[in-house]
């Protein structure tokens, strides 16, 4: 189905200032397809994102949107759930937005099983600001402040969520970008807090360093490295060092948070009489 | 009798960046890589969308023809 381009993007302000070949234009590309495949209310649907150059694709997108302060857009996604429940609320973050300084914010919404769909343009590295190491630089890259690789090991971010009660975590990556689009599908309908993290090349500041030459490069190293969940539940820790499981990892039945409190205030007005 | 072409594939220049991506990631080798990406073989083509799902720039398309009969 081609996307209606119009429809979904602020064409005045396209061509977009990523890099050639930045995989943060796939992601948002999956976001907007599943969208559409959706069909949801573009009136009703907010996104919302932090700083960095994943941060910057709320900007191009034709919808309510807001640009907030680094790490904090789970925060004002929050706000604008718990007032208005009845919109679709995406957040667009970046792996060091949502898990360095923002990683809090995260933690404490997958808790409260609030109803918001969290994508983690996932590309390892801050690649605005140039390209220093995140929590998500896998242990030996190079990154600009880590020239001899990367000593510590990084978070898995859906296991992460999964840790902090959340209940809805997928993984998959631009090269498969079909893939992508159906599991940001399944966190928008689901009912509750759902996080994909969304594994995208930074060829500028990441590929660059790392040997990776091109994001056709990038890309394959992705799918070298990827494993459907399907298969990863047989594998040894040891055959599992250095890849990564995609796919659902988690999908549970949840009491969702505007819900309860929705019933909360409902039970008081109704006691307000008394 | 020809076979009439199911499919348009098209490139924006305005937003193409050149990176090549939609060239190596369709499976049936219907574009090639010019100054922008071209089609070199449009019978070839068959609708997959790999070349628009992974084209970081929203800036090829691929569109099902009108049936003209
Ligand atoms: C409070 C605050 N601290 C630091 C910065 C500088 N800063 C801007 S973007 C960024 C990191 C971005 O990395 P990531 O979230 O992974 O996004 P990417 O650019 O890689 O998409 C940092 C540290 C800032 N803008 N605000
Ligand atoms: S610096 Fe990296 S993340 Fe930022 S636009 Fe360029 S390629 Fe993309
Ligand atoms: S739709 Fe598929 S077959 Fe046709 S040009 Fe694109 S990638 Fe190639
Ligand atoms: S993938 Fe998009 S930006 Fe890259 S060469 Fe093809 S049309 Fe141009
Ligand atoms: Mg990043």
């Amino acid at each position: 189905m081609a996307l209606p381009i119009d429809k979904y993007l602020r064409v005045a302000k396209m061509p977009h200032i990523w890099c050639p070949g930045c995989g943060h234009g796939i992601v948002t590309q999956a976001i907007v397809r599943a969208i559409h495949e959706l069909e949801l209310d573009t009136e009703k649907t907010v996104v919302v994102s932090g700083i960095g150059c994943s941060a910057r694709a709320p900007g191009y997108l034709h919808f309510d949107t807001l640009h907030t302060t680094h790490g904090r857009a789970i925060a004002f996604a929050t706000g604008i759930k718990m007032a208005k429940p009845e919109l679709n609320v995406i957040v667009i973050t970046g792996d060091g937005d949502a898990a360095a300084i923002g990683g809090n914010h995260l933690i404490h919404a997958a808790r409260r099983n609030l109803d918001l769909t969290v994508i983690c343009f996932n590309n390892n590295i801050y690649g605005m600001t140039s390209g220093q190491y995140s929590p998500l630089t896998p242990q030996g890259s190079y990154a600009t402040t880590s020239p001899y690789g990367m000593l510590e090991k990084p978070f898995d971010l859906c296991n992460l969520v999964i840790g902090a009660g959340g209940t809805f975590a997928a993984r998959s990556t631009t090269y498969h970008a079909r893939q992508l689009t159906n599991l940001i599908k399944e966190a928008i309908a689901y009912k509750g807090f759902a996080f994909v993290d969304a594994l995208s090349q930074c060829p500028t500041y990441f590929g660059r360093r790392n040997k990776l030459r091109t994001p056709l490069e990038m890309m394959n190293w992705f799918k070298d490295r990827s494993v459907p969940v399907s298969s990863w539940e047989k594998l040894s820790p040891e055959e599992r060092e250095g890849k990564f499981a995609i796919g659902v990892l988690t999908k549970a039945q949840a009491t969702e948070l505007t819900e309860v409190y929705k019933q909360l205030i409902e039970q008081l007005q109704q006691r307000g009489g008394e | 009798m020809g076979k009439t072409l199911q499919w348009e594939v098209s490139v924006n220049s305005k937003w193409c960046k050149k990176c090549g991506l939609c060239v190596e990631f369709c499976p049936r080798d219907v574009l090639e890589m010019n100054d922008i990406p071209t089609v070199k073989d449009a019978a070839r083509c068959i609708g997959c969308l790999m070349c628009e799902m992974h084209c970081p720039d929203f800036a090829i398309t691929v569109k099902r023809r009108e049936n003209n009969g």
